[in-house]
């Protein structure tokens, strides 16, 4: 009888089985890379806006406060852009000719709005209110990063689930003094030891139920 | 006792009985009238996948309070089918009972395609089957587990090693045969298809060896999770708040049920293959006897489930598990309640007889009645159960639609392309084994002859 397979069938067959093995562990470590890259996070990616609007610059320059402009973060669940007019509160007076500003002036003399791209979008099965986080003294700069040092704004954080959740976890060491929440630069900050576990049981804060479903997935 | 007819005394014609169905199929006319029924089975599962995946569980019957009902009864069904290959292959290998050699391999491959078709009800079964992965514990960007408190999760579990297993168990014992059909191939296709997948398998006394342990060891993995897995099903009713499914006999009456349920099967196929392919002298009136008895020992173990569970209700008076056991009795789905009673346990007393037990038709006829009054048993026990459960604003009949059916004879469908294939294509009966059980009472028969 013929030989059905050459010598180097054996070798071949088992060379294929290791590659597959080999295909399979690379595709899983690609998708865990791939599922944690800044692709899919956007953190760091630039967003491209009608406005090259510098928060380096009207943040860490100039010293407005965020709520100036992100006006019903403390009383609604959405931080909110800024109208053109807030925007025209200084600039009907200083930089009035800016090229830069043609959009912003087109906005106001036509009454139509700035079409701002958000760009800290959480996906829309997450609940997500901004007033609590900042009535219970979670800083801005907690979510949103370093915006004081962004010539244009980008994400600073991966909103995955685990983002979330490592805070809802343990809450504690992020909170900070209420009327401070807009600080950027906490370097000097000076914890009290007990400021942590103070906070907590002043507002009753349990973080056994703030990972229950239901908190973010209504 | 003799296992095997003196027309197959030869080692040659076993081997040339069995491999010769693989390369050259005896009557092909009767196996395409059945693979184009059962083609035409699966083409309504396709359908029925397709429909449902486009409009959700919502063209199915269920609805609340009957969140489970076909897909988990039909998924219980199917698994439970299962268990008696494992339970022949795996646990009559350990006890070396060598008769089991002419049944093994069918009914090994019955239990790989049961629980394929098991499995994939689970799957289809959830509002978002892309996202099946969910529940497997790995780590990702939620940093969630699955719910381990969740039955889902434990059924992962469970049908995934089943599944695993099966397979391993049936190739580790399909290949030293694939090796016999890939010698014996005249034909190029047929040469490269079993060669491959026999592995290279020469037969040397190394790869015995080496064979022995991985099948022994296998087995030993095998034979605990007919248990394992079926408690854990029975545990997956237990685990809701549910009056009727809180019995503490639930595991072994479930264990047995499937057992049954498995062994009717089992003889149902045995009964069919030894006429269609001729193999009555592998396939003996020994063979149809033992299953037979196997059947009627599960049986009447699940009667005894029956009349256990029954009892439990009486002696512990709950209101509402006597309410639940009075619905089951006389309510609107007391069809489904003697119907399982009925089908399950009273043509099996004929098995009591020998006569009725050696004879192929009366074996069939008794095992599609178990099967079906198994098949009623699952469905009683979650309709029955769940349409009227604590609330009673929420008391709702429960109708399964046409996309529940066509599903279900979808699934038939898989089982029996699936099986069909097999029969077609690989060595239905565990040529090897068998020449070794013939060889092994040889050489019994000289000593006990010069003693």
């Amino acid at each position: 009888m013929p030989q059905i397979f050459t010598a180097s069938a054996d070798t071949r067959l088992r060379t294929a089985a290791l590659l597959l093995v080999a295909v399979f562990v690379v595709s899983l470590l690609f998708t865990a890379g791939f599922m944690n890259s800044t692709y899919l996070t956007s953190v760091g990616w630039v967003v491209t806006q009608p406005v090259p609007f510098s928060h380096e610059h009207h943040v860490g320059g100039l010293g407005l406060d965020c709520r100036y402009c992100h006006a019903s973060v403390e009383v609604s669940a959405q931080a909110s852009l800024p109208a053109t007019h807030v925007c025209m509160t200084c600039h009907s007076q200083i930089w009035t000719g800016a090229p830069v500003l043609a959009p912003v002036r087109a906005s106001l003399a036509d009454n139509k709005p700035l079409h701002w791209q958000r760009v800290a979008r959480l996906p829309d099965y997450v609940y997500f209110n901004h007033s609590i986080h900042i009535s219970r003294g979670v800083p801005c700069v907690e979510c949103h990063g370093r915006v004081d040092r962004m010539p244009l704004l980008a994400r600073a954080k991966p909103f995955t689930m685990e983002f979330c959740l490592d805070c809802h976890r343990d809450p504690g060491p992020h909170l900070r003094p209420r009327d401070q929440v807009t600080r950027m630069d906490w370097s000097g900050w000076h914890e009290d030891p007990q400021f942590a576990r103070k906070q907590l049981q002043a507002f009753g804060i349990q973080p056994d139920k703030l990972t229950n479903c239901y908190i973010c997935h209504r | 006792m003799s296992d095997i007819a003196p027309s197959a005394r030869d080692f040659r014609t076993v081997t040339d009985e069995i491999v010769d169905i693989s390369l050259d199929y005896p009557d092909r006319r009767a196996w395409w009238m059945c693979f184009i029924p059962a083609l035409l089975l699966l083409l309504s599962f396709l359908v029925s996948v397709t429909v449902l995946f486009w409009y959700g569980v919502g063209v199915w019957g269920n609805n609340i309070p009957m969140g489970w009902a076909l897909a988990i009864s039909n998924y219980i069904f199917f698994l439970g089918i299962g268990h008696a290959g494992t339970l022949i292959s795996a646990l009559l290998l350990l006890l070396v009972q060598h008769w089991r050699n002419s049944l093994n391999r069918f009914a090994e491959a019955m239990t790989l395609f049961a629980v394929i078709c098991g499995a994939l009800y689970p799957l289809v079964h959830l509002g978002r089957p892309w996202l099946f992965y969910w529940m497997a514990p790995y780590p990702n960007t939620m940093t969630v587990w699955p719910q381990f408190k969740s039955p889902l999760t434990w059924d992962f579990f469970a049908v995934l090693t089943y599944l695993i297993v099966s397979i391993l168990f049936w190739y580790i014992g399909i290949v030293p045969d694939l090796a016999s059909a890939r010698d014996r191939a005249t034909r190029r296709r047929y040469q490269v298809f079993f060669g491959l997948f026999a592995l290279g398998w020469r037969g040397s006394a190394r790869h015995w060896a080496r064979w022995r342990q991985s099948y022994r060891l296998t087995a030993a993995i095998a034979v605990p999770l007919v248990v394992s897995v079926h408690s854990e099903i029975s545990m997956l009713l237990a685990a809701g708040p549910i009056a009727g499914w809180n019995s503490t006999v639930f595991p072994p009456y479930f264990v047995a049920g499937a057992a049954f349920s498995g062994f009717a099967v089992v003889s149902m196929i045995a009964v069919v293959l030894r006429h269609a392919l001729g193999l009555r002298n592998l396939v003996t009136s020994r063979h149809l006897d033992l299953l037979a008895k196997l059947t009627l020992l599960c049986g009447m173990m699940t009667a005894y489930g029956y009349w256990a569970e029954t009892f439990d209700t009486l002696y512990g008076n709950d209101p509402q598990e006597l309410e639940t056991m009075r619905d089951r009795l006389v309510g609107v789905y007391a069809w489904s309640y003697w119907g399982a009673v009925f089908l399950n346990f009273v043509p099996l007393q004929l098995l009591w007889w020998h006569r009725v037990r050696v004879n192929p038709a009366l074996l069939f006829l008794i095992g599609l009645s178990c099967v079906i009054g198994m098949w009623m048993e699952r469905y009683m026990l979650l309709v029955t159960t769940l349409y009227r459960d604590w609330l009673v604003s929420s008391w709702q009949r429960y109708h399964p639609s046409i996309w529940d059916w066509s599903l279900f004879a979808g699934m038939l469908g898989v089982f029996f392309t699936l099986f069909l294939l097999f029969v077609r294509f690989l060595p239905v009966i565990s040529a090897f084994e068998i020449k070794e059980a013939m060889f092994e009472e040889k050489q019994e028969r000289k000593e006990t002859g010069r003693a």
